[in-house]
């Protein structure tokens, strides 16, 4: 617990990350380091994408999974990655 | 029949007055009447009659025979008795009370009407225009009236029904009036006087009680099913049914107890902590991706990057610095060992201490991946020194450690504890001094994993893993006069030689060198306990490290504090080849891809690059990849990807990339296919030492 704790700490405290969420299975955020209006807007869009994504993996082969997505956009990186409950997402900055 | 019924009501008025003249009138009349009474009576039925005597009333008078015959005349009038006589009536023209003279004398005793009508009678003739009316039928036969009542009773009941029927229609009140009438003279033609009457019984009240349950929750639900779904619900099912079977296989009341242990200590953790503890695995998937975003350029010089300049070189070739491993905690420690996952090949293990005598305390172990150069994947604290360590080749989650104060200790790395699983003790035959190497070998006879150590105490030792013990056996003890008699033995124990460096040939098991502190080198086998197949007088100082070729099965390489770097050929016992790198050589490394090439680390922050094949003379690269006050302490070749990993006395490992010209290939010639493999690479190499030897040979001659 303490582990994750620290990861998470550690991953906040790198260079460029501008946020942290983690969201469970409903698309709900139970921890993060943002506001709360971009959070809510950040789980519900990119939970919904995570499961289409994930869908679109499994559908193709059910053995295979999703373990890590990543979109590039102008401004910065959004780092997701499914759990089995839960969604972990980074935006981070990688040209700062 | 009224002629029949008029007489009999005229008897009983006439009986009536004779029963009643008694009471009124005197005894006399009375008794006569009674004799009479008698005497018919006996007359009639003389024979039982006889028997009763005639009780007289004691005062009854006794009349004369004169007085008996006397004649009373009695007179029947029409006066009722029962008629009051003195009734008055007040007269009001008078204003008194008159008396009544002609009193009703009548009295009826029975009254008995009759159904029948003179056909000629009003009545009747009523009757039968009313029939007419009702129907054809009844009118044709008026006298029958009486006789077959039931007849015109039925046609009657339609008349009636009809008109009940204009009842309810009609609203009118005279019509309904006319139809009573028509109803009650109609009733007169009934011949038992007979009328229906209709009664209602009280009804119970009826009620309606009703009574709503609470109705179920109700949901809706839908869902589409996806191939995967499907997918993950009969992969469930086999697990569930797995875990069954397997459950009723152990089910031993032993195995048992311990599931129950397993089961309750993750209950003491807090569920919200638990909650979050279950991102662990994608938080490391993020973090070596964030780490990846940072470090962009590093990977991509990592994996793409080849320093164009070489091609302008000769021979010379260059170290690209790449990620730079630290921890902070590691800082005011020592890298002491470092070693390659051989299954996984990004991952490597470091351990951390201090060779220094004055600054012994505690140690780490730590392992990095080449994914996230920011934190260490595990981290293990000791309570000393780390000296050395080695993991297994298949079993790639065994770790053996080898600790400063003697301890040997094996980690599993899926058991994700922070203590050994097996660390020998001064029972179990521990070291007495700090263990300079520790390597593993193949399974012995009954499968069980060991691995050999070397300590200071001049001890060759082997460990074997057996189920929960760690057992030892002594192979070598090392003197420093080399061979000794197992009698010399007990006495110059003072003379122990101390081990500090081991390796085992690649290719023939029992063959082993171990490195010593007075810069000897032994050549042992496992079978010999008591001697040395070979020894060299190989250093002037201690050797740091000693290790053979990965391709040729013949040469070992060792470095030592005395500035040199030594190549054999184990069955001479002079070198091949020697360097002088003019410092202190801490650790030296044979390539895995080339048989002729070596790095070397030195302890003013250089590494050294030979290749043998291009310059047997100098190094190719000598490149200062720290500050000049750091010391590196050990170096290794990654097994695949052409990088190495020098560790340094600050606690950080640095990983550098080789330049193109470091890993050169034999120049191919046109036309011909480069011939690959060890053998290929044996050759090269013993092309180089057979050069070497020709003119040694003369010498030795």
């Amino acid at each position: 617990m303490a582990e994750v704790e620290e990861t998470l700490k550690r991953i906040q405290a790198h260079k460029g990350v501008m946020g942290t969420i983690v969201v469970n299975a409903e698309g709900i955020p139970i921890r993060t380091t943002l506001d709360n209006s971009t959070t809510v807007h950040y789980a519900g869009l990119l939970h919904q994408l995570a499961m289409k994504a994930r869908s679109t993996v499994r559908d193709i082969d059910p053995q295979n999974d999703l373990t890590f997505l990543r979109v590039r956009s102008k401004k910065h990186e959004i780092l997701v990655a499914p759990d089995k409950d839960y969604l972990l997402i980074v935006i981070q900055n990688p040209s700062e | 029949m009224p002629v029949l019924q008029k007489p009999a009501t005229m008897k009983t008025k006439e009986e009536n007055n004779q029963i009643k003249a008694p009471a009124v009138k005197g005894g006399k009349v009375s008794n006569k009447k009674k004799d009479d009474e008698d005497g018919t009576e006996i007359g009639g039925e003389d024979e039982w009659m006889q028997k009763k005597t005639l009780v007289k009333p004691p005062d009854q008078l006794d009349l004369t025979e004169a007085e008996l015959k006397e004649e009373f005349t009695k007179i029947l009038t029409a006066d009722n008795p029962h008629a009051p006589e003195n009734s008055v009536k007040y007269n009001f023209k008078d204003q008194a009370y008159k008396p009544v003279n002609n009193v009703d004398q009548l009295a009826v005793h029975f009254t008995l009407e009759g159904n029948l009508l003179h056909k000629d009678s009003d009545e009747a003739r009523r009757q039968m225009a009313n029939q007419g009316d009702a129907g054809e039928n009844t009118a044709t036969e008026p006298e029958n009236g009486g006789e077959n009542p039931d007849k015109p009773e039925t046609p009657a009941d339609g008349a009636e029904d009809a008109g009940d029927g204009e009842d309810g229609a009609g609203e009118e009140r005279p019509e309904s009036e006319d139809i009573q009438v028509e109803k009650q003279e109609r009733k007169i033609s009934n011949q038992f006087n007979f009328s229906d009457r209709a009664s209602q019984t009280l009804n119970n009240p009826q009620r309606d009680r009703a009574c709503q349950s609470e109705p179920p929750p109700r949901a809706n639900f839908s869902a589409t099913v996806n191939q995967w779904e499907i997918y993950d619900a009969y992969v469930e099912e086999l697990q569930k049914q797995k875990q069954e079977t397997s459950k009723e296989k152990h089910k031993t009341p032993l195995f048992k107890k311990e599931e129950e242990k397993v089961k309750k200590k993750p209950v003491y953790v807090d569920s919200q902590i638990d909650e979050i503890a279950k991102v662990v695995k994608v938080a490391k998937i993020i973090e070596r991706m964030v780490t990846q975003n940072t470090f962009d350029d590093i990977a991509q010089d990592f994996k793409y990057f080849e320093d164009a300049a070489d091609e302008f070189r000769e021979q010379e070739g260059t170290l690209l610095p790449l990620w730079k491993f630290q921890y902070e905690k590691a800082k005011p420690l020592t890298v002491t060992a470092l070693c390659w996952n051989q299954k996984y090949k990004d991952l490597f293990a470091v351990g951390l201490g201090s060779y220094e005598f004055t600054k012994q305390g505690r140690g780490m172990l730590l392992f990095y991946t080449l994914k996230n150069s920011n934190h260490p994947e595990y981290i293990f604290h000791t309570t000393s020194g780390v000296m050395c360590l080695d993991i297994h080749k298949e079993l790639s989650y065994l770790v053996a450690v080898g600790f400063y104060d003697g301890c040997v200790a094996v980690y599993n790395l899926k058991l994700n504890r922070p203590q050994p699983i097996y660390k020998s003790t001064a029972k179990s035959g521990k070291h007495t001094d700090p263990v300079w190497q520790v390597k593993w070998q193949n399974d012995d006879i009954d499968k069980n994993h060991n691995f050999f150590s070397v300590s200071a105490d001049g001890r060759v030792v082997s460990w074997t893993l057996v189920k929960n013990e760690l057992l030892y056996t002594d192979i070598i003890r090392l003197s420093l006069e080399g061979v000794v008699t197992e009698g010399e033995e007990d006495v110059k124990i003072p003379d122990m030689a101390c081990g500090t460096a081991l390796d085992f040939h690649k290719q023939i098991d029992y063959l082993f060198l171990v490195g010593t502190e007075e810069g000897k080198i032994h050549k042992c086998s496992k079978s010999y306990s008591s001697r040395f197949l070979e020894t060299y007088i190989a250093h002037s100082l201690s050797v740091d490290a000693v290790k053979w070729n990965h391709f040729h099965p013949k040469v070992f390489i060792s470095c030592s504090s005395d500035w040199t770097v030594k190549i054999w050929d184990h069955t001479i016992t002079n070198p091949m080849f020697t360097f002088n790198l003019n410092t202190a050589v801490s650790d030296v490394a044979w390539s895995p891809y080339s048989s002729t090439v070596f790095a070397a680390v030195t302890t003013d922050g250089k590494v050294h690059v030979f290749d043998l094949s291009i310059n047997k003379y100098e190094a190719i690269c000598q490149q200062a990849v720290v500050s000049k006050k750091t010391k590196l302490t050990h170096i290794e070749f990654n097994p695949v990807y052409p990088i190495i990993i020098v560790g340094d006395d600050r606690g950080y490992v640095t990983s550098l990339k080789l330049s193109p010209n470091l890993r050169k290939q034999p120049k191919e010639k046109k036309g011909q296919e480069l011939p690959k493999g060890p053998e290929v690479e044996m050759e090269k190499l013993e092309k180089l030492l057979s050069q070497l030897r020709a003119p040694d040979r003369p010498v030795q001659k």
